[in-house]
C-alpha cells in the first residue's frame, strides 16, 4: 500500500529558500503555510512581509503578500484589514522590525485590537545586516555592535514583547513558542493556529512570538544555536500563553 | 449645487464625491477640520476613518489600503508630511495609487502654524529616497480644492501613483461660495480604457497569488523598474500638465505664482491693467509635472518674469529659471515664515523691473 509521507503545503511555493542552514524562518514559513491550508483560508489571506531576512517571504508563500517599510507591517495590516474585514491578515516580523523601529506601530495596533495576527520571530539578532544587537539580545550576549557583550548600563535590557503587550486590553492572545525540535514545532504550530482562530472569530489582536535560530548572526553552528535557544534564551523568554481572552 | 465651504471641508466633500474609501491621519494644525469632518461623516457612509498614532503610521495605513485597490487618503501639514516621506517613496516604488494632502505651514522645523508655500521642493523633488515623482496638484480656490480632490483618485489610479494635493493654511481656512455643477476649474482627467486592477491584493481566489514589492535585487532588475517608472513619468508630463494664463497675450512681464500667492498676483495684474501696465499671470495647477514648455514658449516675447511665492528663499523660481533657459530675466518676490504676499507689494516690485 502506498502512503504519502511528505506533502508540500499548497500555501508554499515550490522553490528554493535563500535562508542559511539552520535558520528557523523556513520552519516557521512552513507551519504557517500548513495552518493556512488546514483552515482553508489561502484564498482570502493577505500577509505583510517585514524588512529583514524574511523580506522575501512573498517568494515562498503562495498567497497574496505585500512588502512594508521597516517596522510598519502593523500599520500596513491595519490599512488592509480595515477595508477588507473578511480577509485574514497577518504580519511576519523580526525582532528589529517589531521591537525596535516598529514599537509604536505594534503597541498601537495591539491597543486598538486590530483584528490581525502577528507572527514575531525572535532570534535576538539582526540577521540580514550581519548580526547587530537586537532589542531582544540577552545581557552579556556578544553581537557585531556589542563585541564585549550587551551591557545593561549602556544598552538597556532585552524587551519582553509578549509580556509587554499582554497588559494591553486590546491584546486578546499572546503566546511564545520555539521551533528548535519537532515537539516544540508542533506546540508552536498549535499556538499560531489558535492565534489565527482568534482572528477568524473576530476576537481582535493576536500575537505569537517564536524563539528562532540564526546561526549566521549568532556565530554558532546550527546544533549549538538550537541548544542555545533551548537552554539560554528560554531562561529569559519563558514559553507559554500569556493571555487568552 | 451652490455651496459655501471652507477649503479644508471642500477637500473632504470632493474626496467623498471622488470615491474615498478610507482616511487615516494624525492631528496637526492648520488642517484639523479635515479629520474632524471625516470622523463624523465617514462612519455614516460605512467608510473608514482612523486616527493613527503618528504620520508614519498614517501613511503606512494608506499603503495597506492602497494594496487592496481601495481609495485611501491622508492629510497633514508640513512637519507631518516630512515624516511621511519614507512611506511616499515606498508607495512610488510599489506603484500604489493614493492621495496625500499637505496644507502647508511655515518652516523649517516646527516653524509656525500660518500658511506658507515652503514645501515646494519637498513636493516636486520627492522628499524621500530614490528616483521618483508624485503628481502635485496646486489648487488656488475652494472650488479647485473640491474639484482636484474629486478627480485625484482617478488620476492616481490611471498612473498607479500617489497624488499630492498642495495648498497652504490660509486657503484651507478660506471660505468661498462655489457651484459644484460648473465645469470650471476641473482637471478633466481622461481615462481611455478601464483602469487596470490586476495588481490588487484581495486574496488569491481563482487566480495566482500576487506580491507587491519595491525590493528588486536581481541583476539589472531595479534599473528596469526605474526605466519603467521613467516612462510613466514621461506619459504624465505629456498628458497631465495643467496651467492657467491671465492677460498674457501682450504682457511685458509675466508673473508666475501658484496657490494663494496667485490670487494676490492676479489682483496685481488687474490693478496694473487699469494703469495700462501690461502684466500677465502664469498659474501652474500642476507643480509636477511643471509647465516648462509653456513658460519657455512665452519667453519668446516676455523677457521678464517675476515669480511670487510665500517662501523667503524662493523655490518654484528655480523651475521658472529652468523653463526660460536663459531666454528671459527671472526675478523673485516672496515672503516666508507664514507671511502673506500682497498685491501692492507685487505691484511695487513690478514697477521696479518694468
Amino acid at each position: 500500500m502506498e502512503r504519502t509521507q511528505f506533502v508540500k503545503p499548497k500555501s508554499l511555493k515550490n522553490t528554493h529558500h535563500n535562508y542559511c542552514p539552520g535558520c528557523g524562518h523556513g520552519i516557521i514559513h512552513r507551519i504557517i503555510a500548513e495552518i493556512i491550508d488546514e483552515l482553508n483560508i489561502r484564498e482570502k489571506t493577505i500577509a505583510v512581509a517585514p524588512v529583514g531576512c524574511a523580506v522575501f517571504a512573498y517568494d515562498y508563500w503562495d498567497f497574496d503578500v505585500t512588502e512594508a517599510p521597516h517596522g510598519r507591517p502593523p500599520a500596513v495590516a491595519t490599512g488592509i484589514k480595515r477595508v477588507l474585514p473578511d480577509r485574514i491578515v497577518f504580519t511576519y516580523q523580526g525582532d528589529g522590525d517589531l521591537a525596535a523601529i516598529g514599537t509604536a506601530e505594534i503597541i498601537h495596533a495591539a491597543n486598538r485590537s486590530e483584528n490581525i495576527t502577528v507572527i514575531f520571530v525572535n532570534n535576538t539578532v539582526y540577521g540580514m545586516t550581519q548580526g547587530q544587537m537586537a532589542p531582544t539580545t540577552l545581557i552579556g550576549q556578544k553581537t557585531l555592535t556589542t563585541p564585549y557583550g550587551r551591557d545593561a548600563n549602556r544598552d538597556g535590557y532585552p524587551l519582553k514583547v509578549c509580556e509587554l503587550l499582554s497588559v494591553l486590553d486590546g491584546t486578546k492572545f499572546s503566546a511564545r513558542g520555539m521551533v528548535t525540535n519537532p515537539k516544540e514545532i508542533i506546540k508552536t504550530k498549535s499556538l499560531i493556529k489558535k492565534a489565527f482562530f482568534k482572528q477568524i472569530e473576530n476576537k481582535g489582536f493576536s500575537i505569537v512570538e517564536v524563539l528562532s535560530m540564526c546561526p549566521s548572526g549568532l556565530h554558532m553552528n546550527p546544533i549549538e544555536t538550537k541548544e542555545w535557544v533551548e537552554k539560554e534564551l528560554t531562561k529569559f523568554f519563558p514559553l507559554g500563553v500569556f493571555k487568552d481572552v | 449645487m451652490k455651496k459655501v465651504l471652507q477649503g479644508n471641508i471642500a477637500l473632504c466633500e470632493g474626496a467623498i464625491e471622488g470615491g474615498l474609501d478610507a482616511y487615516y491621519a494624525y492631528p496637526i494644525t492648520p488642517q484639523n477640520e479635515i479629520s474632524a469632518y471625516f470622523a463624523e461623516v465617514l462612519p455614516q457612509k460605512n467608510k473608514v476613518f482612523l486616527q493613527a498614532e503618528s504620520e508614519i503610521a498614517a501613511i503606512n495605513m494608506v499603503f495597506g489600503t492602497a494594496v487592496t485597490g481601495k481609495r485611501a487618503m491622508t492629510s497633514s501639514s508640513s512637519p507631518g508630511i516630512s515624516l511621511m516621506q519614507e512611506g511616499i517613496s515606498y508607495l512610488c516604488g510599489c506603484e500604489l495609487p493614493c492621495v496625500i494632502v499637505n496644507v502647508m505651514r511655515g518652516g523649517p522645523g516646527l516653524g509656525n502654524i500660518s500658511g506658507s508655500q515652503q514645501d515646494y521642493f519637498q513636493a516636486t523633488r520627492g522628499g524621500g529616497h530614490g528616483d521618483y515623482h508624485t503628481i502635485v496638484l496646486a489648487p488656488f480656490s475652494v472650488k479647485e480644492i473640491y474639484e482636484f480632490a474629486k478627480e485625484s483618485f482617478l488620476l492616481a489610479e490611471k498612473y498607479r501613483i500617489p497624488v499630492l494635493i498642495l495648498y497652504d493654511g490660509y486657503l484651507g481656512q478660506t471660505m468661498e461660495i462655489f457651484d459644484t455643477d460648473s465645469n470650471e476649474e476641473k482637471l478633466n482627467v481622461k481615462i481611455d480604457q478601464n483602469i487596470d486592477k490586476s495588481w490588487v491584493l484581495d486574496g488569491a481566489k481563482n487566480r495566482p497569488s500576487r506580491k507587491i514589492r519595491s525590493l528588486l535585487m536581481a541583476e539589472g532588475e531595479l534599473e528596469q523598474h526605474n526605466l519603467k517608472l521613467k516612462e510613466k513619468y514621461t506619459q504624465i508630463k505629456k498628458n497631465e500638465i495643467r496651467v492657467k494664463f491671465y492677460e498674457i497675450e501682450d504682457a511685458k512681464i509675466g508673473l508666475v505664482a501658484y496657490g494663494i500667492a496667485a490670487r494676490a498676483a492676479l489682483e496685481a495684474v488687474y490693478k496694473l491693467k487699469n494703469k495700462n501696465i501690461k502684466v500677465g499671470l502664469i498659474r501652474p495647477q500642476t507643480l509636477w509635472p511643471f509647465p516648462y514648455n509653456e513658460i519657455k514658449n512665452l519667453s519668446n516675447y516676455i523677457k521678464k518674469f517675476l515669480v511670487v511665492e510665500m517662501s523667503s528663499l524662493g523655490q518654484m523660481v528655480e523651475d521658472v529659471k529652468l523653463a526660460v533657459e536663459g531666454n528671459a530675466e527671472v526675478f523673485f518676490y516672496g515672503r516666508g515664515g507664514g507671511a502673506l504676499v500682497s498685491s501692492n507689494e507685487i505691484i511695487k516690485k513690478v514697477l521696479e523691473i518694468y
